[in-house]
């Protein structure tokens, strides 16, 4: 199978999200990027149905953040073609603008499956994948764990997450674009030396597709940390001083009999 | 219908109404009363039970029973509200952040070509505009975005809003719809339910959870052994899960399982919503985390800046050393 997947650049939220002096933005500059987690999940679900049935795997990227690193690791890991858009902005593209860029990308590619992480942390106005298989005019289904060929032909058999742990197993007629929630199995490991050695091998198709996207009427007033309704009550201490406050707050709550 | 009026997507999962229906309606009630339109409830399905009760929060009901719709397929989702915002013609349409409103919300704003917004938490007027506060970033950043005027999409966070006990008319009309999407693209096979055999965590009187911050599956044994010495079980946030350290069985918040114990102990989790929305109920939270600004500490009663990993073979030895 033709798989076509998206990886997205993210800040990292180890550190504390910066608003830039504007307050509506982002401050980006001081942030470390990071692969987005759900896309991690694409690349690994296209790998492993690579692995059962063959084809070819093909990534795209914007060139934004540390977007190098991420695409050296997806060739190491297995990916067949490495394209990346080029992209000149501090910021990274609005879900919208990405679609219609990555359409025209994804497009000569006549990919089956386009798998896509379900959504960024960072999104706010826009869904990236269903505005994608739009863009494509691709059915779309989304919140995925699970991608499988067939059994019919021309389709896959995917699960959807519902509450309570729920699945909805549902047969997708391709070419289709899923939004993948989490893959078969944990995002494999790969040794910092195969990495090294795809950043001597592997090579990057670069694009600068063009992208007609109406404005819509939205706009950011304000960007700021929330406000806390409420706080718990911190116990300080040494990590046994802390535990001992615990085991007595259990004892007088009655749970530690 | 008119252009004030707010449009809700009731969902119904597994033959109940999910409880974000009601607190869509709830949404819908605030929202109108600033707009100066009516809720108006739109249900999707096939033989769909009487709705006057369930939603009688909203002025109308709009009722698209077709056999497309028996099972969920977002093609036909998204034509139905289609349809049914072109005619109506809102202000906004309300849909929850969900496994079916993820698919549903962007792609019916796609279609419409009108602004979409995900995370929303508050909803307001200022004019003729919009006013809505949304999460991202984990819930670590709120947004106040403005939406112009026109109908827009608002993908409303699960648990924000309580059922109102406020009521409308509830006036039920059923619609028919001429053709509802190229059925067959994606097609309903079944329900997978979890495996019974495991530990059911809703009915936990203990919960000790483990996050990002456990940082490798073998630490997860220990807190399965603290959590056995409290008379409980371990549950996880979905990072946990999504690494295969645990089922999805264990996995708490939106699209996991909702727990109220009498102790959720937190370990190293930060408390995004999606989060939160399953376990804001427990009796007693502790939270501990390395992050003094992680959103679970304003939520729990009790917390420690710490690292999991440090307090959990102190919590295991003081409690064996108690138990003698």
């Amino acid at each position: 199978m033709n798989i076509a997947v998206v990886l997205r650049q993210v800040p990292d939220l180890i550190e504390p999200p910066e608003v830039d002096p504007s307050g509506t933005k982002f401050d980006l500059g001081a942030a470390t990027f990071i692969l987005n987690e759900s896309d991690d999940h694409a690349l690994e679900q296209a790998l492993l149905m690579k692995e059962a049935g063959g084809g070819t795997i093909t990534v795209l990227a914007f060139d934004f953040g540390d977007v190098d690193n991420t695409l050296y690791t997806a060739a190491a890991k297995g990916a067949d073609r490495i394209v990346k858009l080029l992209w000149q902005e501090a910021d990274p593209p609005t879900p919208h603008v990405a679609a219609a860029m990555l359409a025209e990308a994804i497009r000569p590619l006549r990919p089956e499956l386009v798998l896509v992480g379900v959504n960024a942390h960072n999104e706010l106005d826009g869904v990236l994948p269903p505005f994608l298989a739009q863009a494509l005019a691709f059915p779309y289904v989304g919140v995925i764990r699970g991608v499988q060929n067939g059994p019919d032909p021309g389709a896959v058999s995917v699960r959807k997450e519902f509450p309570g742990a729920v699945m909805a197993q549902l047969q997708v007629q391709l070419p289709a674009v899923l939004g993948i929630l989490g893959a078969e199995q944990p995002p494999r490991y790969v040794p910092v030396s195969r990495i090294r050695a795809a950043t001597k091998t592997a090579q990057f198709e670069e694009t600068e597709p063009s992208a007609a996207v109406d404005e819509l009427p939205v706009a950011v007033r304000r960007l700021y940390p929330p406000a806390a309704s409420g706080h718990a009550e911190m116990l300080t201490g040494s990590a046994d001083e802390i535990a001992a406050r615990i085991m007595t707050l259990l004892a007088d709550k009655g749970i530690l009999k | 219908m008119s252009a004030q009026d707010v449009l809700v997507l009731a969902e119904i999962h597994r033959g109940a109404w999910a409880d974000i229906t009601r607190e869509l309606l709830a949404a819908a009630r605030e929202l109108a009363k600033l707009t100066g339109g009516q809720v108006v409830a739109l249900v999707l399905g096939d033989g769909v039970p009487d709705p006057a009760a369930a939603l009688s929060a909203a002025d109308r009901i709009i009722v698209v029973n077709d056999p497309s719709l028996a099972a969920y397929a977002p093609e036909a989702y998204v034509c139905g509200a289609q349809a049914i915002a072109i005619a109506e013609q809102p202000r906004a349409v309300l849909i929850g952040s969900t496994s079916i409103g993820w698919d549903v919300a962007p792609l019916l704003a796609g279609r419409l070509k009108c602004p979409l917004v995900t995370g929303c938490q508050s909803l307001r007027c200022d004019g003729d505009k919009l006013l809505v506060t949304a999460s991202l970033s984990g819930g670590k950043m709120q947004a106040d975005v403005e939406v112009g005027a026109g109908l827009a999409v608002l993908m409303v966070l699960p648990g924000v809003f309580r059922a109102t006990q406020e009521t409308g008319a509830a006036q039920v009309e059923t619609r028919s719809l001429p053709v509802l999407g190229e059925s067959g693209f994606v097609r309903f096979c079944g329900w997978i339910v979890p495996d019974a055999s495991d530990v059911d965590i809703t009915q936990q009187d203990v919960l000790v959870a483990v996050g990002r911050g456990i940082q490798q599956r073998d630490n997860v044994e220990m807190a399965e052994e603290l959590a056995q010495s409290l008379g409980g079980a371990v549950c996880a946030s979905r990072p946990v899960v999504d690494a295969g350290w645990l089922p999805p069985t264990r996995q708490v918040g939106k699209s996991g399982m909702t727990v109220a114990p009498k102790l959720y102990l937190a370990l190293g989790i930060s408390g995004a919503p999606e989060h939160q929305e399953g376990m804001q109920g427990s009796e007693l939270i502790i939270a501990i985390n390395t992050d003094a600004k992680a959103p679970i500490f304003d939520i729990a009663h009790y917390g420690a800046e710490a690292d999991a990993l440090d307090l959990l073979p102190a919590l295991v030895e003081q409690l064996t050393s108690r138990k003698g």
